[in-house]
């Protein structure tokens, strides 16, 4: 409970002092020359508040939310599905893996966001051009993690099947696959953030819809309160979806041992 | 003089040498028989290729020259493992993401058993090895103990006709130890298969064992000594070492035994 009051206390320091540097008049000029240009470039937290307030009255925010939402995870579910399919081909075949590693290594080097302007063209400014740039982020998280847990699966436990009877079919469903998704549920975080991240970079390259995209016209008109308004609401709903996937992590991985109960008997 | 289950004749196992080097004979010419309910142990010093051994038997494992039979059949490598033999590891060998029952079960599972008639036979399994009401727990959440039990019951609801153990109870503490060897031999005992079980402790194959075959050290490893344990059947693991018989075994036995131990040592302490 004390930890949360001091929580807060931060949120509402931080919040006073931003108000206080930037309300017109409020404290004497110390560094622009007009009363109204710390506003106009940093925001001021109440005309954010109150744009934030229109934008749930009016329900304008919900479709954009909607909107990203939906490109986060198409992004992430596509990626996700590519990346566990060529991370176990790949484990498993020595010769592809080989060849194909050059490639591999090149295109995670890639700053792969340069590829927005591509998909734009290749995608329109519809939802696929924000989805295939959450593919291309998600692929390779998921990707090395698949390898990884199938490279490390533990020898005995492939020859215990062996000997069980399990034949290949068997051994990639009920060794390689849980192995896998256990290193891949603990990069889950990290694969949505960053298909959140394809998502709002994509809309706001160019857009009609999203909260990038609601970000990117506040820019071009100077409202500098509505894209703070705008950062605000994608991260409170990144926080959301950070939590969504903690419960869903904690349901799906019961089977592995956590610090506070190894070894109960 | 019953059948042989398992025949392994003149073995050699020579694996290719690191980066390079002189390739490395872990087994040189070794045979081997197990009769037909007969439960033998293999002792040797540490690093001296005792797990390569049963890994042939079990068909894991290509030698180099030399042939395994199970019950007077080849086992050749294109057909895979060895299908009559459970294999009991001396590693953790559960599926962690499987809860006990289905650990059990896996082998059932891997076989097309429907799930209810397999769920029926494991919780039987789970009964016998003493782990009535763990089925729902994971791996993790059970002891070492327990665990060793799991991967007992796991083994033997295929109902083998040859058990190959390598150390399966090694990592165990010494009371934890002695009462899963008399569990291992009052379910050995129902239905007497035939077992080959891998140890470097002495105490341990002598009272558990009908035969005892003692190896060299590495490298070429091959057996050098093969000693009847003709103790009176059943037995108590804690109590059969205090008797005369067993230590008149075990000095004779040891005694074969000492030199190569210490070669072992010699060739670890070189390296």
């Amino acid at each position: 409970m004390r930890l949360r009051a001091l929580q807060l206390l931060v949120l509402g320091v931080l919040v006073a002092l931003w108000h206080v540097f930037t309300a017109p008049g409020l404290i004497p000029n110390f560094y622009f020359e007009q009363d109204n240009r710390a506003a106009f470039f940093f925001g001021e937290p109440a005309q954010v508040f109150w744009v934030i307030v229109d934008w749930l009255a009016t329900g304008e925010i919900f479709r954009h939310l909607a909107f990203t939402l939906l490109e986060t995870v198409l992004g992430f579910a596509i990626g996700a599905v590519f990346g566990l399919g060529v991370g176990l081909w790949l484990a498993l075949s020595h010769t592809a893996s080989a060849v194909m590693e050059p490639y591999i290594k090149g295109f995670n080097s890639m700053p792969r966001v340069v590829l927005a302007p591509i998909f734009a063209v290749w995608f329109g400014l519809g939802i696929w051009s924000k989805v295939a740039l959450g593919v291309t982020l998600v692929f390779f998280v998921v990707f090395f993690n698949v390898y990884q847990g199938v490279r490390e699966v533990s020898p005995t436990l492939l020859a215990n099947a062996r000997m069980l009877g399990a034949s290949q079919r068997q051994l990639l469903r009920s060794i390689y696959l849980p192995s896998a998704m256990s290193w891949v549920f603990a990069s889950l975080h990290n694969a949505v953030g960053l298909a959140f991240v394809g998502a709002v970079v994509g809309e706001y390259l160019g857009s009609a819809q999203g909260v990038g995209y609601l970000i990117l016209q506040a820019e071009g008109t100077f409202d500098i309160n509505t894209v703070f308004a705008g950062i605000l609401v994608l991260t409170a709903f990144a926080l959301v979806l950070d939590g969504i996937v903690g419960v869903i992590e904690r349901r799906l991985m019961t089977w592995q041992p956590r610090a506070s109960e190894t070894e109960k008997v | 003089m019953s059948a042989v289950a398992l025949a392994l004749e003149e073995v050699t196992c020579r694996f290719a040498g690191r980066d390079g080097g002189a390739p490395y004979t872990a087994v040189a010419n070794t045979t081997l028989r197990v009769a037909e309910g007969e439960f033998v142990s293999v002792v040797g010093p540490t690093g001296c290729g005792k797990s390569t051994l049963l890994n042939v038997a079990a068909g894991l494992l290509e030698p180099s020259s030399g042939t395994v039979s199970v019950f007077g059949e080849k086992l050749l490598a294109s057909q895979g493992v060895n299908r009559r033999a459970g294999y009991m590891f001396q590693m953790d060998a559960l599926m962690p993401w499987r809860t006990g029952i289905d650990n059990v079960i896996a082998g059932l599972d891997f076989r097309g058993v429907p799930r209810a008639e397999a769920r029926q036979q494991g919780e039987a399994w789970l009964r016998r090895v003493g782990l009535a009401g763990f089925g729902d727990r994971y791996p993790h959440q059970m002891s070492g103990g327990m665990r060793k039990r799991l991967a007992l019951a796991q083994t033997l609801i295929l109902r083998p006709d040859i058990l190959l153990m390598d150390e399966p109870f090694s990592a165990l503490d010494v009371q934890t130890r002695q009462l899963m060897e008399n569990e291992l031999l009052a379910l050995w005992a129902e239905d007497r298969k035939s077992v080959l079980f891998i140890t470097h402790d002495l105490e341990e194959a002598i009272a558990l064992s009908d035969r005892v075959i003692v190896l060299s050290a590495g490298p070429a490893t091959r057996p050098i000594g093969d000693f009847r344990i003709d103790l009176p059947r059943p037995r108590d693991v804690s109590e059969i070492r205090m008797t005369p018989a067993f230590l008149a075994l075990h000095r004779e036995i040891w005694a074969a035994m000492k030199e190569e131990v210490l070669k072992a040592y010699q060739a670890q302490k070189a390296a």
